[in-house]
């Protein structure tokens, strides 16, 4: 798949760059596109390296140090020993605020791996065959879009208890109705194109059909919707740790923070801000960079 | 006859057709009863208007869609007793659009060995050669091995489909009209490529086409389709010299001339392309044809062998006609 774009226009009488090099050049002039990968990235690193680089431990309670404000504030209290202050049973803001980031994003893959399988499995067979097939896959769909997802996710949370794997799994089963839909239209499209057609009178068996000829047409539309659900997953997620279902405490989630701060909202107010800006900046990365995905795949934007 | 490539007996294929919410699916006859016999190295086209059921007989001489009725035989063998990868090395087909036979995701390459790969052809190590090979008797430049189709000209995508249909060397090759979606300037670049190529492989083609002059160009035999049915086989200069189908006549004369003072031409067709779910009684075409008689309405012309060919038209049939309108 790689190809010498150093020589390409040497060699070629129509002087157009390889599909490659145009991809680099409409990635690197997006401003959405690189705004939400560096954000993206900068949240990634604080997750990987939270060990490392936070101050203190996630779990460590100092209650004589408590609700210490964080350090731009004009109290006394602030100090350089804790940037962001502390919560309520004194354990270090930023140090919560490393590890959240890695609950989020695991929730955030988790859920969009489990959901991107079952979703592109359901919505590619039923756009490939159609017919009875495509039924079924839309009464499953139909069944699943009539379900309230936070009311299911609340129920199954506390029936089963409620731990990160759990979490996990019940969003990722709840969430890959907009994968089907969105793969069963592309799989539509790209089905009736000549390729295809070419690909089964040539003698391809389908799953041969279906991952190299109708796959790498669709992966566009996939990783825009995995980057949609896995903000989606995130929110959701916050949502349900806030109502006291999701993450159990002492486990530093990001809505765990805000429901945990909700008390002192109006005396210790970046208890809340804090996460909920944190929480802000991760989704609206991967919005951004969704949205820049699918500007630079668009098929209006080649040529 | 051992040297009848592609036999098509009484081929038949009826599509259910939902009539709309809580009514009864119908059915659509597209392809009503064809009788084709393609003999080695002919050039048989298939002319027609949109809808008349080409494509749907081309799919099914492709082995994608089992005809409802009737048998297929391609190289003798009848076709569902072939596997898909036997029909695949016997006959292979070339779409109209490049733009769209060819997947935008896969280099040049790896689309013109894809057929050794589906074929799970021994040695690997030979694909290049082959390609190669064939890209230089179908007139492509070596360098575009790793290019991507979106990198190459409609006659040069064109060219690549044409590579990838012929080099496990089919003995069939159906074309669905392989020019119409080209530059005319590329057009008859492409035409004289296939027909260099039918002479240097051996080839046989079925020419899905309804532009005449590509017709008249290639074919050795002409075949006019009409909703369904073959009304008119004959060799290609007796079609073009004498046709005998109004229908035949019809689409002759409804050729464009580069001369614009002769107007556009009058084919007295009209509009109206039959409901082909409300099928016409007896013969389809009467609606629109310029000489219908009374009895062409009730009563379905029967196939009348004229030379070489056949013709299905009361007015070529004297007895049954004259019988018709004494009673």
């Amino acid at each position: 798949m790689t190809i010498d774009t150093a020589k390409a226009p040497a060699t070629m009488e129509n002087q157009e760059p390889s599909p490659g090099a145009m991809m680099r050049k409409r990635v690197f002039s997006h401003w959405g596109f690189m705004i939400g990968a560096i954000v993206l990235i900068a949240i990634f690193l604080m997750a990987l390296l939270a060990p490392y680089i936070s101050p203190g431990d996630p779990f460590d309670q100092v209650l004589s140090r408590k609700l210490i404000p964080p350090i731009w504030s004009d109290s006394a209290k602030a100090t350089w020993d804790h940037p962001l202050g502390t919560d309520h049973l004194g354990r270090d803001y930023m140090t919560r605020l490393f590890y959240g980031a890695r609950i989020s994003l695991l929730i955030g893959f988790g859920a969009m791996l489990i959901s991107g399988v079952i979703g592109t499995t359901l919505g590619v067979l039923a756009g490939y065959y159609g017919g009875r097939v495509d039924m079924v896959v839309n009464f499953i769909i139909t069944t699943r879009l009539s379900m309230p997802v936070v009311l299911v996710a609340l129920a199954v949370v506390s029936i089963v208890g409620s731990s990160l794997t759990v979490v996990i799994w019940v969003l990722g089963l709840l969430i890959w109705d907009r994968f089907a839909v969105v793969m069963r239209s592309a799989t539509q499209q790209v089905r009736a194109l000549d390729f295809v057609t070419s690909a089964q009178a040539l003698g391809c068996s389908t799953p041969r059909i279906l991952l190299t000829e109708v796959m790498p047409n669709i992966t566009n539309h996939l990783i825009v919707i995995a980057t949609l659900e896995m903000a989606h997953a995130i929110l959701l997620e916050a949502a349900l740790s806030f109502l006291g279902l999701g993450v159990q405490p002492p486990e530093p989630s990001w809505g765990l923070m805000i429901s945990e701060a909700k008390g002192m909202i109006f005396f210790d107010p970046w208890l809340i801000t804090i996460p909920g800006l944190a929480l802000f900046a991760l989704v609206l990365s991967i919005n951004l960079l969704g949205d820049g995905i699918r500007d630079v795949t668009a098929p209006e934007n080649r040529n | 006859m051992s040297d009848i490539v592609l036999e098509a007996r009484d081929v038949t294929r009826t599509f259910m057709i939902s009539g709309g919410f809580m009514k009864p699916k119908r059915p659509l006859h597209a392809v009503n009863g064809i009788d084709l016999r393609i003999r080695q190295g002919e050039v048989l086209a298939l002319v027609g208007e949109s809808g008349c059921g080409k494509t749907t007989l081309a799919k099914m001489l492709l082995g994608l869609l089992p005809p409802t009725n009737g048998s297929l035989e391609l190289d003798g063998n009848p076709i569902e007793t072939m596997d898909r990868l036997r029909i695949a090395q016997t006959v292979q087909p070339i779409f109209q659009d490049p733009y769209s036979s060819l997947n935008p995701r896969k280099s040049i390459g790896s689309i013109i060995t894809l057929p050794l790969k589906v074929q799970g052809d021994k040695d690997p190590g030979t694909w290049r050669k082959r390609a190669d090979e064939i890209m230089e008797l179908v007139g492509l430049p070596r360098r575009v091995y790793n290019n991507y189709p979106s990198q190459l000209s409609g006659g040069q995508r064109q060219r690549v489909a044409i590579a990838r249909a012929l080099i496990n060397r089919p003995r069939i090759v159906i074309c669905d009209e392989p020019t119409s979606a080209l530059d005319v300037s590329v057009q008859s670049q492409i035409l004289n490529l296939l027909q260099d190529l039918r002479e240097e492989l051996g080839l046989t083609y079925l020419v899905i086409s309804h532009n005449l002059a590509v017709v008249e160009h290639m074919a050795t035999r002409v075949a006019v389709m009409y909703l369904g049915r073959i009304v008119e086989e004959e060799d290609a200069d007796t079609l073009f010299d004498t046709p005998k189908h109004p229908y035949s006549k019809a689409l002759l004369e409804s050729v464009l001339t580069p001369d614009p003072s002769l107007g556009v031409p009058d084919t007295h067709l009209g509009a109206a392309y039959p409901n082909p779910l409300d099928m016409p009684s007896g013969c389809r075409f009467h609606p629109r044809c310029i000489k219908a008689m009374t009895h062409c309405s009730t009563i379905a012309p029967r196939k009348i062998p004229f030379g070489d060919g056949h013709v299905e038209c009361h007015l070529y049939d004297e007895n049954e006609g004259k019988g018709m309108l004494a009673s």
